[in-house]
């Protein structure tokens, strides 16, 4: 993989999250009824028992098992009708058009949705079996156990050794602790080296790929089972980008991980398993995304079963 | 050393994705405290209501009627000519914006059309400086320099109190409020409109004076009226340079004295201990609070829905 | 002008025609120039204004300043008076203003903007917020009067500086709130989203990184509503500033709180309407150091926030 490869043209609005591109509410949202009633057959229910890549993976536990999810902002369907299985120490990688859902999709693993105003989750999310969207269940201990990395790095404004105890100090880890902690999460995400001699100088003096791998470091230092990225590497060069994505395969071994992706050779080069998103518009001009293809990722961009997927993953479409 | 391990997921209830309760009382507990706060700030407007109407009430509700309209404003004597305070509020009122509105506004032109950025950077805090100079200052600058140095070469008889100098250190107050206000209306101006007109030629000038204003005329209307709006509720500056006391006959000529509404308040609460009972003269301090809350309330409402409409516009 | 055929005679047109003309420009240039007058009058009276009351008040500046700063006001004659109980009186009406200001402003602009987005009760506070910012100065005195000093007397203790103070925090509230609301806006949502992405709760959000990182500006904007607060006469003197001394007899400082009180501004409206030359220059000269102070204060404000501005 050469770097020219890795910076694979992003869409110029890469650095918009989905959710602003979806989450449009314009005059005549609240008449999307119409819509709504077309859509309610089951989405295609993939199984992630490895059959299909013609192995066994006994192992396999089932980490998210997501049911007819459908998301609504106010009034208007954003994601429609997906069911799929998370398996546990994968990658899986969403991939799509923009404005197909994806982010909304992954927002939806850590109740980060519940954040924007209106938003609303409809269906199942069943985490090692309970369920996430019950109101007995609380988003702060759900983002701790499915932490989050960002488009964009967003260290916080303080030095680098408080942004990594932050987290941990919340979740009530004693001063001795700490230490300690911020160095195995350094380790964990290969900046030890880079950073030990200036742990008290701030985040922001950290270049962007630096910044990035803080903020993975930051997100496992409260020891998650899952960690959620959202185009880690869109705002970074393709050697910070390669650095990430040798990150993200060796965590793998310890985490769970979700990445959603705007490239396809990085969907391509670092997950096990892909879901293809699409997006369809309305008569009104609504978009909404919906799931197409769930499969080994080896599977998908070899032999598609979708045809949709096959335009997308050979350049024809998005 | 252990790399930090994910926890044991094999048992997993409800009860795991639950924050301590410590955590979720302060969350809870905090959000009640800044609504509370807000609620606060609801109460003050709801109290100046009621403090303004019950005081008025008391005062329209036992005034006799002609009273109003008596030869001056004597309130000690129990008469209350409104229109003696009106005619000098307009008029010290309409010299103020005289003052304030070309300076205001050339500024603004200046600082948002012509000046380079640097310029801006300094001139910009100086006009907030400005905003700040206490209207005490103004009031004796009003008659330690604006009458004796300058009006008095023009007018051989002036008064020591007098409407023009006060009109004019009410207008040098609102200045930096009224050139803020309309330079945030100019460079709300979308750039393109700039570039279209010098594209087709226009000079600077003829693309400022063409383009630039009229596509902020209602932001300019609007710093005109909070200005007047702040000119109408000044009260120090009048009080020192043309109030002069509490009592006034009705009279036209600038270079007399003559007071206002904010100037009739303060002289009636100077008088606070003497006045204090139940009687007229107190509560005429209401009345008249209660006339200058509702005409600047109409005012900065009217400004606030045009720079309302300005953002929506653009 | 000619009409232009050839190209050859466009060339040699468009070369005179673009060649700069003196004096094409002579309305654009006076335009120009009217409007640096405008803006020199409309920043330059500043110097004036200082520079006037400096040679107003020079005798006492001059001569008698540490007397004028440290002793008391006298009717008897402007020799004898000065401002320390105007100079005491302000900064104790400025502490409780911003006791009762600043928590409840704050507090204000964090429910605006982090949890009330665009319900009804924020749509009535921010209204009400933008209607309190244009009440005149003096209707907040009939507030401080009715309800602070008479409605309130058990705590306030009457015209004190405790209800002075009260007072002028109603007026500087609206200040306050919104110079906090731009603050917090200002703060991107980014930092908030990677709090609660490793399980921060709401308050731990707001607390340990949206405040921390808005501090600075909304430290600014309370130091411009104080030294606001520090300017102002017309409410004080309805809540009886005009006529109560500050003395300190036997009592403490923490007891003239409750005791009678004046404020520099107020002095110098007092200063200002006593007949004769002399008091004149007793006047300026507080002028003088009250615009020294607001400035200082002013300056200091615009300074920190010149020096902290952060670029997201």
């Amino acid at each position: 993989m050469t770097p020219e490869e890795a910076v694979m043209t992003q869409e110029s609005d890469a650095s918009m999250p989905d959710v602003a591109q979806s989450g449009v509410s314009g005059p005549g949202v609240s008449e999307s009824g119409a819509v709504v009633d077309g859509m309610t057959s089951p989405g295609p229910r993939i199984d992630v028992s490895g059959a299909a890549m013609g192995h066994t993976r006994a192992d396999t536990q089932t980490v998210f098992r997501c049911d007819d999810i459908h998301v609504y902002y106010t009034d208007f369907l954003a994601l429609r009708d997906v069911s799929l299985d998370i398996a546990a120490h994968e990658v899986t990688a969403f991939i799509g058009p923009s404005g197909c859902g994806k982010t909304t999709f992954l927002r939806c693993f850590n109740r980060m949705n519940d954040l924007i105003e209106g938003a609303r989750v409809e269906g199942s999310i069943n985490y090692h079996g309970v369920e996430l969207y019950q109101d007995e269940v609380d988003p702060v201990e759900v983002r701790r156990r499915v932490g989050m990395v960002f488009q964009k790095p967003n260290p916080f404004p303080k030095s680098i050794y408080d942004n990594i105890a932050y987290g941990p100090r919340l979740a009530g880890a004693k001063r001795s602790e700490l230490d300690d902690i911020v160095e195995r999460s350094l380790t964990r995400a290969a900046l030890w080296d880079e950073v030990r001699d200036r742990l008290k100088t701030s985040a922001y003096g950290l270049s962007g790929g630096q910044q990035q791998r803080l903020c993975i470091a930051r997100a496992i230092a409260v020891q998650p089972d899952v960690v959620l990225m959202d185009e880690p590497c869109s705002a970074l060069d393709p050697i910070a980008t390669g650095r990430i994505e040798e990150l993200i395969a060796e965590l793998k071994t310890e985490y769970t991980i979700l990445i959603v992706t705007h490239n396809m050779q990085q969907a391509a080069r670092i997950s096990d398993m892909t879901a293809f998103f699409s997006v369809q518009a309305n008569e009104m001009g609504q978009r909404t995304g919906e799931l197409v293809e769930y499969a080994p990722t080896s599977l998908i961009f070899t032999n598609p079963e979708d045809p949709r997927t096959e335009a997308y993953i050979t350049g024809r479409v998005g | 050393m252990t790399p930090p391990m994910p926890p044991d997921t094999s048992n997993l209830s409800v009860a795991d994705l639950r924050t301590s309760a410590g955590r979720r009382a302060w969350s809870a507990g905090a959000r009640w405290a800044f609504a509370l706060a807000a609620l606060a700030t609801v109460l003050v407007s709801a109290l100046i209501i009621w403090t303004v109407a019950s005081g008025a009430w008391t005062f329209i509700s036992q005034v006799p009627f002609d009273n109003l309209s008596e030869i001056g404003w004597f309130p000690r004597r129990g008469l209350f000519d409104l229109s003696t305070l009106l005619v000098n509020l307009v008029q010290i009122s309409v010299i103020a914006m005289l003052v304030a509105v070309p300076s205001g506004f050339g500024a603004a032109i200046y600082l948002s059309e012509y000046a380079h950025p640097r310029v801006r950077k300094v001139m910009k805090p100086t006009l907030e400086l400005l905003a700040s100079v206490p209207s005490v200052v103004l009031g004796v600058f009003a008659i330690s320099f604006i009458t004796p140095s300058i009006l008095s070469n023009f007018f051989s008889e002036i008064n020591y109190f007098n409407k023009l100098a006060a009109g004019i250190a009410v207008g040098l107050l609102v200045i930096p409020l009224i050139a803020s206000i309309a330079e945030d209306a100019l460079r709300a101006v979308p750039l393109a409109l700039r570039e279209a007109s010098s594209g087709l030629g226009a000079r600077k000038v003829t693309t400022s004076i063409r383009v630039v204003l009229p596509a902020a005329m209602s932001g300019l209307m609007a710093a005109i009226i909070v200005g007047f709006s702040r000119a109408i509720g000044e009260t120090m500056v009048v009080t020192i340079a043309s109030g002069g006391g509490d009592t006034s006959l009705f009279n036209l000529a600038l270079t007399e004295s003559g007071g206002t509404f904010t100037s009739a308040m303060a002289a009636l609460g100077l008088g606070t201990d003497q006045v204090a009972g139940n009687n007229l003269a107190f509560q005429s301090l209401y009345f008249l609070g209660a006339l200058l809350f509702a005409i600047t309330l109409v005012l900065n409402m009217l400004g606030d829905l045009i720079v309302r409409r300005l953002q929506n516009k653009y | 002008m000619t009409v232009l055929t050839t190209p050859a005679g466009i060339a040699t047109g468009a070369a005179d025609a673009l060649r700069k003309r003196p004096g094409a420009d002579v309305a654009g240039s006076a335009f120009k120039w009217l409007l640096i007058g405008a803006t020199v009058f409309a920043t330059g009276f500043l110097a004036v204004l200082l520079a006037v009351m400096i040679v107003d008040g020079w005798d006492v500046l001059s001569g008698n300043l540490w007397y004028f700063l440290t002793h008391g006001f006298s009717q008897r004659s402007a020799g004898e008076a000065g401002v320390w109980q105007g100079i005491l009186g302000s900064l104790q009406v400025a502490l409780v203003t911003g006791v009762f200001a600043i928590p409840t402003g704050v507090a204000t602009a964090i429910y605006l903007v982090e949890y009330a987005q665009g319900n009804r009760f924020a749509r009535i506070v921010e209204l009400n917020i933008r209607n309190l910012a244009g009440v005149p100065s003096i209707v907040y005195g009939l507030l401080g009067l009715a309800v602070f000093a008479q409605t309130l007397r058990g705590f306030s203790g009457g015209t004190t500086a405790i209800a002075g103070g009260m007072t002028l925090a109603a007026m500087v509230l609206p200040i306050v709130v919104i110079t906090s609301v731009e603050a917090l806006k200002a703060v991107p949502d980014s930092l908030r989203e990677a709090a609660y992405g490793v399980g921060a709760t709401k308050w731990e959000v707001l607390s340990r990184q949206v405040l921390p990182a808005a501090l600075s500006t909304i430290l600014t904007g309370t130091v411009l509503a104080l030294a606001r607060a520090l300017g102002e006469a017309a409410p004080l003197i309805l809540v009886g500033a005009a006529t109560g001394f500050m003395s300190f007899g036997d009592a403490n400082v923490f007891e003239t709180f409750t005791g009678p009180y004046t404020a520099l501004p107020v002095l110098i409206f007092n200063f200002a309407r006593q007949p004769g030359a002399d008091w004149g220059v007793n006047a300026a000269a507080a002028s003088v150091i009250i615009l020294v102070l607001v400035l200082a204060v002013n300056g200091l404000a615009i300074y920190l926030r010149n020096r902290f501005e952060k670029q997201w």
